[in-house]
Parts: structure tokens; C-alpha cells; sequence
């Protein structure tokens, strides 16, 4: 297809699209947009789609469509209904509720109320861009995740798709692509932020007769879904902008490495590939230029490793996924041993949006040293859980309280956890900082990919570093010892003090290991995995010395130091908790109090949950 | 989906899905993702046909199954109840979710029901943390799950074929 052809679709399309975008549209039509991400399709949104086109089809409605888009970001209200051009924003909806949604927004045009959304203020809001949730974000990577679908290609290319490929192809050489990348300020979204102009650099620079460009899709932190709603809402902004990168670097093969556990981004991705392959935008000499560029997925197999770039490349060659020892980095030898560019999906995604509006516009966002937005994967004690992009330099207050809806259940804030296993947990007086890179290393957290889980003041900080410790010395892939062995004995010290057995002398010794696991581990799993433990000591010493020398776990978590008691005063014997106690527990007659027989209670806590009385702690 | 074969023996479909690729090494983990989708596991006969078609020795192609979590030697169960315990699920207590399972199928994760009908799996993120906590039954998401909802389910399934 030649370029001409693909920018007579863009005018079209984009004329039929427009009430997508332009809320003011004179148009008799109307666009049903339902998530079909995969919190929104695990709840049922494929057969919201299959009723919506029943029920208009059984009307004889022919001006309205239903369109399955990625995520909208707000997954806590999911399944989400968008109508354009009006904005209706309807959540948690039911296939069941698509009859009423038809007769009475459709065909009476009225709102169904009991679908608007409430906001955490209690309002009750019509509109998607009226939500607090969305007032504070800026999308950039996000720009067409829940507007366009994603399955197919030619609304991708009515909003400006392939258009910056275009540029780059038609007017700028290699070295105009690096600058303006360079220019941008754009850095590594996968965590550790490394400019990405100079990889860029450093790859074009790198003899080789053949050169590769690999996306990291390898999305390992537990928590973290930007790069898979991006995979799953906008595919072809990451093969455009791989494309990009291989021109700029003088790559023709890419090779995009994703989770086997992301089936639905990774079943899009191979049709957007195919789509891209027939409008023969991938292929050879494209649009009668030069440039040739072909894209192949590979799939991981759950190996948290696999994301830290040298084990990917292993992994892709088809072994284990065990880090290389660098220098030589990847720009000089990477996929077999051939100069390779990787970058991660959401550093892609930013890519056509610099090309098109300029490094200038990209680097007037954010702050000195990091510039443009990052997607966060808001989830944990917080209300509005979802994904979010904001502008560099936003604070977690807004992050957590603006745009998250602060802590349910009348709970307070205690930590927000940034980085997954390899990040810290930032305590209430950090709430203030302004998110960049630098500004989260330096009060011991990390960016990381984008993870950020809310935890309020029922959690216990001991309890949390033992969970993130478990799960590295899981994934610790075994060829350097000091974590092979040093996460493992630092596991072993946590689980001696959550029991109640561990003494000064541990913490001591656990802090000396963090620091030297730290140090001399081969790679970034094993250099970042004491960050968790190390954080907490930092700012909750106070908690580990509380199961050391008073056999007490102040948030009441950790099962070997609670006793949970019911106070006599308070209990009325009403007896609910003696029918929710899994192991019969409780006793006591009725109208009289109750009490707890701790030699069989297993600390379930299903008791202190449900008493009407708040009598059982 | 899993097609349960305690044998391996079916070699018509494991023709079918090596001669779909390449023989290029670096496809080993591409063919074992498909293996272990189509049988639950993958059984010895597989191992040795693969390594026959792409030319790597047995060590090397079980160090590669025996690395990646995904892979399993052993048959899953007719039912894999897979308990989500990534962070976000974490903090809304599915460890409390991974008790339960525990208790009422008294296995532990990682192993299968002596009927071969049901098997547990801690699971890392699978990217529904807007419904946390959640566990999975073969395909199907459970989310904004509770220790009442896992009972529920497993009894559901027990009394299915």
C-alpha cells in the first residue's frame, strides 16, 4: 500500500472518528465504547459488546456502533461504558444492563443514573473528563488507550498512526531522529532510566552488519500493568515506534519480548503485526524507501529475571534467562552477540509523540532531570485503583489523594511502594516529593517500572519486606552467590524476627548482608533486592524492634505474635463471630460475652472483621 | 487448553506444533510454551522429540524447563485454582485466599489433588489489580475475591465432572 493510499485512510477515517475525540461533533451518530483491557474483560465486557450489537440489531438502530477499546485507566469502576460524543461515563455495568442503556440513554436520550459514577466526593458525575480521577492526568503514552481499537489498524492511523514513521522516512536522516530523541530528555521507563537518546547513540555508533531493536514487555513487577494496557489498548504506537528506532540505529529486525501471562496483549499484538504486514508498513523497502523493518514476538515464561535486559536476550536466543556479565553491553553485543537497542513498551509509546510535535514540546513537561509523564499502576489500600499518567514532578500526595481518592475504610496512610521488589516504601512525611527519579532514590525507593501500591495503617512493614524478600529469593536466577544465598539468609533472619525469635544481633546482621547483597551482586535483581528491607529499616525500625524486644507486631499481621482477644465489656454475645470462626474457636451462650480459646484460634481475623461490637481485637 | 495425556505418547500433535517452527534453536522456549499449553506439562516424550528436531542435548532443554515457572514436568489438574500473589492481591490479602485453598483441597501449592481433578498455584501478577484480590480456575478470573467466595468455587467444582 503506498503512503498515499495510507494518508487518503487517515483523512477519511479520521472525518468519521472525530466524535471520538471532538465532544462537540454534529453528528446523528454515536460510539458505544466498552474496555475490553483485562480487568474490565475479566468481569464480563466481551458479552456487554455481544449484547450491546444484539440489542441494537433486534432495533434496526443503524447510527450507533460498538467499539471494543483498551483501558480507560479507572479498573476500580470496571466494566467501563463510554457514549461519544456526549462522554457518558457509566461504570461496574453489567451485561444485563445493555437493554436499559439502549432504550433509555439511545433511544430516549436520557442518562441511566444508577449507572453514573460517583465520585469520591459522593457527586455524581455524567461526564469521563469531569472525574477527579482524570483532572490531574496528562496523557502522553496513553494518548489513544480507550479511544481507539486497538484491533484495527485504520483507527489507529485516523489519529495521526504512522504519521511520525512517515516523517522520519521522508525527512530526517538517522542522526535527526537520536537529536531530537536526545533533545527530548526522554529516559528508560523500565526503571532505571538511562537517557534514551544516548542508547540510541551508542547503538547507531556500534559496528555490526546486522542489528536488532528489541521492546522489554517482559512486565515482571507484581503490581505493575502500564505496559500490558498499553500492548492491549494502542499496539501499533510500539511497532511505529520500533520502527522508528530502526531506522535510527539502521536495525530491519525487531524482536518484542512478552509475558506469556498477558494472553490478550499478546494475541493483539500478533494482529497488529498482521494488519501492519498487509497495509505493508512492515516489510521491505517500505513506502519505496530504503528502510526494511520486520517485527517477531517472543514469549516469556514467567521468569521475573527475563525483564533485566542480558536475560532477556538470553531468553529470546531460547535459554535460560540468566544475566551476562556487562561490559559489553547490549548496544555492542547483544542479540547474538549483534548490536542491539531494547527499550521498554512505554519508552516506545513516547517516541511518535516526540517525532510529532518536537523535543521541545516533549521537554517543557516535567522536571530538570526527567522530563514528559510516567505511567503509575495505582493499586493496594487506595480507592480509585487504575492506571494513571501524570507529569513528572507530581507529588504522591496528588497521586494517592487527588487522583487516587485517598484510603478506604476510614484507614490512614502508611506507605506507598514504588519499584516492585526492587523499589522502597516512602512513608507519609515523603508524601510531598515531587516523583522524578532522582527524587525517589534519593529517599530510598526507585522509580521501577511504575508500580505503585498504597498501603494503609494495617500493614506490617516486617511482614511486607519478608513478602517482597520471598519473592527474589524465588526469582534470584542462581549464577552469582550473593543473591543466590545472600537473599535466601536475609529470608531466613526476617522469618526468625516475624516469629518472634529474632534478637538485636539479627537485625544487625541482616542490615550488614542487605548492604553487601547489594554491592556485589552480577546484576540489577540482586543489587536492588535488599531496597525493600533496607527502606523499611530506614523508616519503620521501629516495627522490627517492636517483634525483637516486646514479641509484638504493631499492625496485628504477623500470625506468631498476635493473640486476638474479645474484650467482655464490649461483646453483647450476639454471636456472629463464633459462626464466621473456621476452626470453632469461639465460645461462649448467647447475650453473654464470648471468648477465644488461642490454643486453636489459627489468627484468621475473620472475627475481629465482622463484630458489629469492634468488642474483638 | 489442557488436553490431559499421562503419556506423552500422542506425537501427531507434537508433530503439528514442531513443524510450525523453524528448526532454530532459539525457538526451544517458543515450542515448550505451546507444549505445555496443549498437554498441562511436558512430558518426557516431548522433551526427547524436541530435542531431537532442534538439536540440543535433554540436560539442557530440562534446565531451560525447570528455570522458567511457567513449565511444569508434572500434569497439572483437571481444575488449576491459581491464587494471585502479586502485590497489589497481596495487600488485599490473598495469602488469606491461598490458606483456604489449601485447607479445602489439603494440598499444598505446587501440587496436584491425588484425582488428578484439581491443582494449586501461587501465582505472580496477572495485571487484574483492579479486582484484587484474585485467583483464577483454568481461564476464569475470580476477582474482588473472599476466603467464603474460594470455598464456594471449589465446591462448585468438585461437583462437576
Amino acid at each position: 500500500m503506498t503512503l498515499e493510499k495510507i494518508k487518503e485512510i487517515r483523512k477519511e477515517k479520521r472525518k468519521e472518528l472525530d466524535l471520538r475525540i471532538n465532544l462537540n461533533a454534529d453528528t446523528k451518530e454515536k460510539h458505544i465504547l466498552v474496555c475490553r483491557g483485562t480487568g474490565c474483560t475479566s468481569s464480563k465486557s466481551p458479552k456487554i459488546i455481544e449484547n450491546f450489537r444484539k440489542i441494537l440489531k433486534e432495533k434496526k438502530i443503524d447510527n450507533v456502533r460498538v467499539i471494543q477499546t483498551g483501558c480507560f485507566g479507572l479498573c476500580a469502576k470496571g466494566p467501563i461504558v463510554i457514549i461519544r460524543p456526549e462522554d457518558t461515563f457509566y461504570a461496574m455495568v453489567t451485561p444485563e444492563d445493555c437493554e436499559e442503556i439502549i432504550n433509555t440513554h439511545i433511544i430516549e436520550g436520557k442518562k441511566v443514573e444508577r449507572l453514573l459514577c460517583k465520585d469520591v466526593d459522593d457527586k455524581l458525575v455524567e461526564r469521563l473528563d469531569e472525574l477527579n480521577f482524570y483532572k490531574k492526568q496528562k496523557r502522553i503514552a496513553l494518548k489513544n488507550c480507550g479511544i481507539i481499537d486497538p484491533e484495527n489498524i485504520e483507527e489507529y492511523i485516523a489519529f495521526d498512526g504512522y504519521k511520525a514513521l512517515e516523517k522520519v522516512l521522508t525527512s530526517m536522516s538517522q542522526d535527526d531522529v537520536i537529536k531530537e530523541v536526545t533533545d527530548s530528555g526522554l529516559r528508560g521507563r523500565g526503571g532505571a532510566g538511562f537517557p534514551t537518546g544516548k542508547k540510541w547513540m551508542f547503538t547507531k555508533m556500534a559496528e555490526g552488519d546486522q542489528k536488532y531493536v528489541v521492546c522489554n514487555a517482559d512486565e515482571g513487577d507484581p503490581g505493575a500493568f502500564m505496559d500490558r494496557s498499553i500492548l492491549e489498548g494502542d499496539p501499533h504506537c510500539v511497532i511505529e515506534a520500533m520502527m522508528i528506532a530502526g531506522y535510527a540505529i539502521g536495525a530491519n529486525k525487531g524482536y518484542i519480548y512478552v509475558r506469556a501471562e498477558y494472553p490478550i496483549a499478546v494475541q493483539r499484538f500478533q494482529k497488529a503485526i498482521d494488519q501492519a504486514r498487509e497495509y505493508e508498513i512492515l516489510g521491505n523497502n517500505i513506502w519505496g524507501t530504503d528502510f526494511s523493518f520486520d517485527l517477531e514476538i517472543r514469549l516469556g515464561a514467567g521468569a521475573f529475571v527475563c525483564g533485566e535486559e542480558t536475560a532477556l536476550l538470553e531468553s529470546i536466543e531460547g535459554r535460560r534467562g540468566q544475566p551476562r556479565l556487562k561490559p559489553p553491553f547490549p548496544a555492542n553485543a547483544g542479540l547474538w552477540q549483534k548490536p542491539t537497542l531494547i527499550n521498554n513498551v512505554e519508552t516506545y509509546a513516547n517516541i511518535t509523540k516526540i517525532i510529532l510535535n518536537g523535543a521541545e514540546w516533549y521537554s517543557s513537561i516535567g522536571t530538570e532531570t526527567s522530563k514528559g509523564t510516567k505511567v503509575f499502576a495505582l493499586g493496594g489500600n487506595v480507592v480509585n485503583i487504575g492506571l494513571v499518567e501524570v507529569p513528572m514532578g507530581t507529588t504522591l500526595r496528588e497521586i494517592v489523594f487527588d487522583i487516587g481518592g485517598g484510603i478506604p475504610n476510614g484507614h490512614n496512610f502508611k506507605v506507598a511502594q514504588t519499584g516492585g521488589p526492587s523499589g522502597g516504601c516512602i512513608p507519609a512525611e515523603h508524601l510531598d516529593t515531587p516523583i522524578d527519579y532522582e527524587s525517589l532514590s534519593a529517599i530510598g525507593s526507585m522509580m521501577g517500572s511504575g508500580g505503585l501500591i498504597v498501603m494503609d495503617d494495617t500493614k506490617c512493614m516486617v511482614n511486607l519486606a519478608k513478602f517482597y524478600l520471598g519473592f527474589t529469593v524465588d526469582e534470584s536466577c542462581g549464577k552469582c552467590t550473593p543473591c543466590r544465598i545472600g537473599t535466601k539468609r536475609m529470608l531466613e533472619i526476617i522469618e526468625k524476627i516475624t516469629r518472634g525469635a529474632g534478637t538485636e544481633e539479627d537485625l544487625e546482621n541482616l542490615e550488614k548482608l542487605a548492604i553487601n547483597v547489594k554491592n556485589a551482586s552480577v546484576c540489577g535483581l540482586g543489587q536492588t533486592a535488599p531496597n525493600p528491607v533496607l527502606s523499611t529499616l530506614k523508616y519503620f525500625r521501629d516495627e522490627y524492634e517492636a517483634h525483637i524486644k516486646d514479641k509484638r507486631c504493631p499492625a496485628g499481621e504477623c500470625k506468631a505474635l498476635t493473640k486476638i482477644t474479645i474484650d467482655p465489656e464490649k461483646c453483647k454475645g450476639c454471636g456472629l463471630c463464633k459462626k464466621q470462626c473456621p476452626v470453632n474457636a469461639i465460645v461462649g451462650e448467647p447475650r453473654k460475652a464470648h471468648k477465644i480459646n488461642s490454643a486453636i484460634c489459627i489468627k484468621c481475623r475473620a472475627c475481629v472483621n465482622n463484630c458489629p461490637f469492634k468488642a474483638i481485637s | 487448553m489442557n488436553k490431559s495425556c499421562n503419556c506423552g505418547e500422542k506425537t501427531s500433535e507434537l508433530d503439528g506444533i514442531l513443524s510450525k517452527y523453524e528448526k532454530d534453536k532459539s525457538n526451544l522456549i517458543q515450542i515448550l510454551n505451546e507444549v505445555q499449553e496443549y498437554y498441562g506439562y511436558v512430558p518426557t516424550k516431548a522433551q526427547e522429540e524436541i530435542s531431537k528436531y532442534l538439536n540440543i542435548e535433554m540436560a539442557e532443554i530440562y534446565g531451560v524447563i525447570t528455570f522458567y515457572s511457567r513449565f511444569t514436568l508434572k500434569p497439572k489438574g483437571k481444575y488449576n485454582i491459581a491464587v494471585c500473589l502479586g502485590t497489589a492481591c497481596f495487600v488485599k490479602g490473598s495469602e488469606k485466599l491461598l490458606d483456604t485453598a489449601k485447607e479445602a483441597l489439603k494440598i499444598k501449592e505446587g501440587e496436584t489433588t491425588p484425582d488428578g481433578k484439581f491443582s494449586l498455584e501461587a501465582t505472580r501478577c496477572i495485571g487484574a489489580c483492579g479486582l484484587a484480590p484474585v485467583f483464577t480456575v483454568n481461564n476464569e478470573v475470580y476477582g474482588k475475591a473472599t476466603p467464603e467466595l474460594m470455598k464456594k468455587v471449589i465446591e462448585e467444582y468438585k461437583n462437576k465432572e
